[in-house]
């Protein structure tokens, strides 16, 4: 755990077999003295109430054992792939590999994601996970919009699919209307908090726009748990209506979708039609970004992410540039919220945690602050690596920790850093990420 | 101020936490010629053109701007972008700031930003690709290629600007702020780090700008040769105060200048003011 | 009249605790321009340490009080240290020159790291502890409501105080503070002028997390409780106290952790105390967008 993973002195010729050795141990050392009584001693309430503890000395054994092989084998790789590093070695592969294949991709892609409900037709489980990937593509693609194309760091995003998931959770429960109805109202209550958190928070930049946003959202979240008579508090909302083909039920009754076509009722029914809602919504937020991109307000944040000074010199509104942003971006999440809320059918302000956020950022920096498919990919890999430990639940938040540190070490640009041109005349090459800049605010 | 004035500058002054960076600076700058603002390093220079371009807000003073139409503007009293947009004043920047992860072509689309924005209905018609959009995008990127076409960088327009050697990212810089159709053209020393040839050379752009579509030019510059080849008019600073006001002519005999430009080693001074003659 | 009283006494015990979290992010932050998001659970983890410590060291025999907190306090102490220094060496040096948004993503993975690192080596469950200092002191008392004073409160300003007074020496008065110091104001300028950049952002990784851990270990004391989460709360609580005081400032960030407890203590007092953490961050943006450079900041002019 504890081996660096990049160290100026390491760029020397290969290192013999002792210099390995030496920084294996020292790891090692390291290793036990952060585990000796985190891992070396368990402590539990008693059955008396009172703290008792025992020791785990074989699993701290095993650890700081582990962290020493792990150090060894490391420091092996590196020894022999020279002084160039490992991990700038891989990306590069990668990128070349990933623009040749990007003009087959991303119509291949779009052909498979279609085709996943009839292929998996009888895989209920491949249908939900396939579910649950859309609507992080969705968020990410929407978060993309603030932190990608405008440079807005926003550790708060959680916060407008909450009030889209609670927008229409009580729209629909309270007045009955209908999914259709509660989308685009979802949407624009959404925005409107969008706009509403934005408008104080928007002269802030970088780290000081990120907690303040991360604040936000833990307040959303505190609001939600503790306003009982509106929200239910930490129990939530049930009950919350199932979408509609448009009014038809899908339902088994002589009213449903299945009666009225006469085939035979199957609940896989639902899920496919759940499946190509958030389909349809996921490529309405990916047709809207292209789109906006080639127009004057898409530029303008593109431009607010290079230089805010030389867009203000331009004549640029900044604060209202910015706002549309966060306005979109929040418009998006709502849209997912809402549709998150007619999936689960009981949304409760657990689902709306900090770690959401996180993992939504996570997403659009791994995928290439940007890039839609960069993004598409990176929700695919964080959300399918994250089921993979579905039977190691008290592990997954460890792991996705470790993943994220490993990813941003592997490819702090993420996947598809390079940036398209919104416009050309004669060309359109790729720019390189490096001159492509991250935005301050 | 005489009819024939764009820019009017009276009794400004900027303060930062007690230092004076300019006080009780008057000047004027004449329509459709090319004003030079010139002094010692930390005369105040950029200090005037953030005041003009509303960066800074001055903490007395008052700046007028005069359009041809006759209409006028408080540039004191306007918000930065405003002043860009309304009283359609452009500006370049001393260290360079170009959008530099975006194309040539992208950086002079975006100094068109707001016609583009009225004619894509601030969004709406643009998304849904309304004809009249279509039409003005067309015309923006005729605009843009006019420029790179000016400034010989039409066979790159497509690169991204941050790969630019730098000379080519200063004459951008310029043709990015003409993009957006000022009235009147701020350059923060625009032949800074340039080579003899290339500083010709943007003489010769300037003065060409000022003859092809009038617009007024005010700007600060080291590169005497620069200066005193295209200046109409041309303000000395120093220590925030004007110390001297004419004609190149008038600018180079003045023993004031002289004087203060170099310090007490008049002779190097003298030397510089004649060399660059 | 007494009520308040009691509770600006609550207040500043809080705020001590904050304060001396907080001198952790404005360290780290004036050092590398970056907010710690690991920091809180640095803090989480001091408590942990001093919890297991504590109990080990009771059940093998020692029992005097002031030996026991003096122990614990030193095995916090170096190994919450070692677990700053470890963050620092994982997810911030490798990225010391990269995209901004990498190391703060990194930083955020490594809060998780912690936090559920505590969670799958200690359990879920909150732990508790029997009070270890006991006592105190009945200041005033009128109409049955007695004002007090207790031992642990006394023991939390003294400690922070002394440990104020050890740091202003180790930042004023050593090399090691000259070489901080220098590297706040330009790290290449420092590098070429001999002072050793990524040892010196180690030490302020490793003197913050120190800090924090006796925080955790005041905390454990005042409330008898730590859990795997406690991290993340009490770390914006912090982040918001040197914000307040103005980031960068070290007598700033005491100030604001004081300014924050009372606040909160106050707010939990006359108000709501399920909307205490409201008021936290509420304050947080507010002092952000009225007030940006804190209260001993100093102020930025825009270089255009």
């Amino acid at each position: 755990m504890a081996h660096p993973s990049s160290d100026t002195h390491s760029a020397a010729p290969p290192h013999g077999f002792a210099f390995i050795l030496r920084r294996a141990l020292i790891s090692a050392a390291i290793a036990l003295v952060l585990f000796a009584l985190m891992i070396g001693v368990r402590t539990e309430a008693g059955p008396t109430g009172v703290l008792i503890y025992w020791t785990r000395f074989g699993d701290l054994a095993a650890l700081v054992g582990a962290v020493f092989v792990g150090s060894i084998i490391v420091e092996l790789i590196r020894t022999f792939l020279g002084p160039v590093e490992i991990a700038r070695r891989v990306p590069d592969g990668l990128r070349n590999g990933l623009s040749a294949l990007r003009r087959f991709a991303v119509p291949a892609l779009l052909v498979f994601a279609v085709l996943i409900p009839v292929i998996f037709y009888q895989q209920r489980y491949i249908l939900d996970l396939s579910i649950l990937v859309l609507t992080y593509v969705m968020l990410g693609w929407g978060l993309n919009i603030v932190v990608g194309l405008a440079g807005l760091l926003d550790l708060g995003y959680v916060a407008f699919y909450a009030v889209g998931a609670y927008s229409y959770a009580l729209l629909s429960t309270t007045f009955g209307l209908s999914f259709w109805i509660c989308l685009p109202l979802a949407g624009i209550l959404a925005a409107f908090w969008g706009m509403m958190l934005g408008f104080p928070v928007l002269r802030l930049k970088g780290d000081y726009l990120a907690i303040v946003t991360l604040a936000f959202g833990e307040i959303i979240r505190i609001v939600l748990l503790n306003w009982q008579s509106l929200t239910g508090g930490p129990n939530g909302i049930s009950g919350i209506p199932r979408p509609t083909a448009f009014g038809i039920p899908l339902t088994a009754g002589p009213d449903g979708l299945a009666a009225r076509l006469g085939i035979p009722f199957s609940p896989t029914h639902r899920i496919v039609f759940l499946f190509y809602l958030i389909l349809a919504l996921a490529l309405l937020t990916n047709w809207a970004t292209i789109r906006l991109r080639r127009l004057p307000i898409g530029r303008a944040w593109e431009a607010l992410r290079e230089d805010e000074v030389a867009c203000r010199a331009l004549g640029i509104n900044t604060v209202v540039t910015k706002l549309t942003a966060f306005a979109l971006g929040a418009m998006f999440g709502g849209f997912a919220g809402a549709f998150f809320a007619t999936r689960q059918g009981f949304i409760s302000p657990e689902s709306f945690s900090f770690q959401e956020s996180a993992l939504v950022l996570a997403i659009v920096v791994l995928g290439g602050m940007g890039s839609q498919l960069g993004v598409a990919l990176a929700a695919v890999a964080m959300i399918g690596g994250f089921e993979l430990f579905r039977g190691f639940d008290q592990y997954r938040m460890l792991v996705f920790g470790v993943a994220m540190v490993l990813l941003m070490i592997w490819r702090p640009r993420g996947l598809i850093g390079h940036r398209a041109p919104s416009v050309y005349l004669a060309r359109r090459d790729a720019i390189a990420a490096d001159l492509v800049k991250e935005g301050h605010g | 101020m005489t009819g024939s004035d764009i820019l009017e500058v009276t009794h400004l002054s900027m303060t930062f936490g007690g230092i004076r960076a300019v006080s009780d600076l008057s000047f004027t700058a004449g329509r459709g010629a090319i004003t030079a603002l010139i002094g010692p390093n930390g005369a105040g220079k950029t200090t005037v053109f953030n005041c003009i371009t509303g960066f800074y807000k001055p903490t007395t003073g008052m700046i007028r701007l005069v359009h041809d139409d006759n209409r006028d503007f408080l540039l004191e009293r306007l918000f930065d972008f405003r002043i860009a947009k309304r009283a359609r004043v452009a500006r370049t920047f001393q260290n360079i700031r170009l959008f530099s992860g975006m194309t040539l072509l992208e950086n002079l689309m975006v100094a068109q930003h707001n016609p583009l924005m009225r004619a894509s209905g601030f969004t709406v018609l643009g998304l849904f690709g309304a004809p009249g959009y279509r039409a003005a995008e067309r015309a923006a990127i005729d605009r843009a290629r006019h420029w790179l076409d000016r400034i010989g960088l039409i066979a790159r327009a497509d690169d991204a600007a941050g790969n630019l050697p730098y000379g080519d990212q200063r004459r951008l810089e310029i043709a990015r702020a003409m993009c957006t159709e000022p009235a009147l053209l701020c350059l923060d020393e625009p032949a800074a780090g340039l080579n003899a040839r290339e500083s010709e050379a943007l003489g010769e752009l300037l003065l060409s700008i000022r003859g092809d579509t009038g617009t007024s030019l005010l700007l600060i510059e080291h590169d005497m040769s620069v200066v005193m080849g295209i200046s109409d008019r041309i303000v000395v600073l120093d220590h925030g105060v004007r110390i001297a006001e004419g004609t190149p002519k008038e600018i180079r005999d003045d023993p004031r200048v002289i004087a203060a430009y170099l310090g007490s080693d008049e002779e190097d001074a003298v030397a510089e003011m004649e060399g660059s003659a | 009249m007494d009520y308040f009283a009691q509770q600006l006494i609550n207040g500043i015990a809080l705020g001590s605790i904050y304060g001396l979290i907080a001198i952790g992010y404005t360290m780290v932050y004036g050092i590398v321009g970056m907010i710690n998001f690991a920091h809180g659970d640095i803090f989480m983890i001091g408590g942990f340490i001093a919890l297991i410590s504590f109990l080990v060291l009771v059940s093998i025999g020692v029992t005097a009080v002031p030996v026991v907190l003096l122990l614990v306090l030193i095995v916090a102490m170096a190994t919450t240290a070692l677990y700053g220094w470890t963050v620092e060496r994982i997810a911030y040096r490798p990225l010391r020159h990269s995209f901004r948004l990498a190391p703060m993503l990194s930083a955020i993975g490594m809060s998780f790291v912690l936090s559920n690192f505590s969670q799958v080596s200690q359990g879920a469950r909150i732990k508790s502890i029997a009070p270890i200092i006991t006592g105190g002191y009945t200041l005033f008392e009128t109409g049955g409501f007695a004002v007090r004073l207790s031992n642990i409160q006394i023991f939390i300003v003294l400690t922070t105080v002394a440990l104020l007074l050890a740091f202003s020496w180790l930042v004023g008065r050593t090399r090691l503070g000259r070489d901080m110091r220098a590297c706040e104001q330009d790290q290449t300028m420092a590098a070429l002028l001999g002072v050793d950049v990524d040892r010196t952002i180690s030490m302020t990784f490793v003197i913050g997390a120190a800090l924090a851990s006796v925080a955790g270990l005041m905390y454990l004391l005042y409330y008898g409780v730590v859990d795997f989460f406690m991290g993340f709360v009490a770390g914006i609580k912090a982040f918001t106290a040197a914000v307040l005081g103005g980031i960068g400032s070290l007598p700033g960030a005491m100030l604001g952790g004081l300014a924050i407890g009372l606040i909160e203590t106050f707010w939990a007092a006359y108000f709501s105390s399920e909307y205490k953490d409201v008021a936290a961050f509420s304050i947080l943006i507010v002092v952000l967008i009225f007030l940006p450079t804190g209260l001993l900041g100093r102020p930025e002019v825009e270089k255009v």
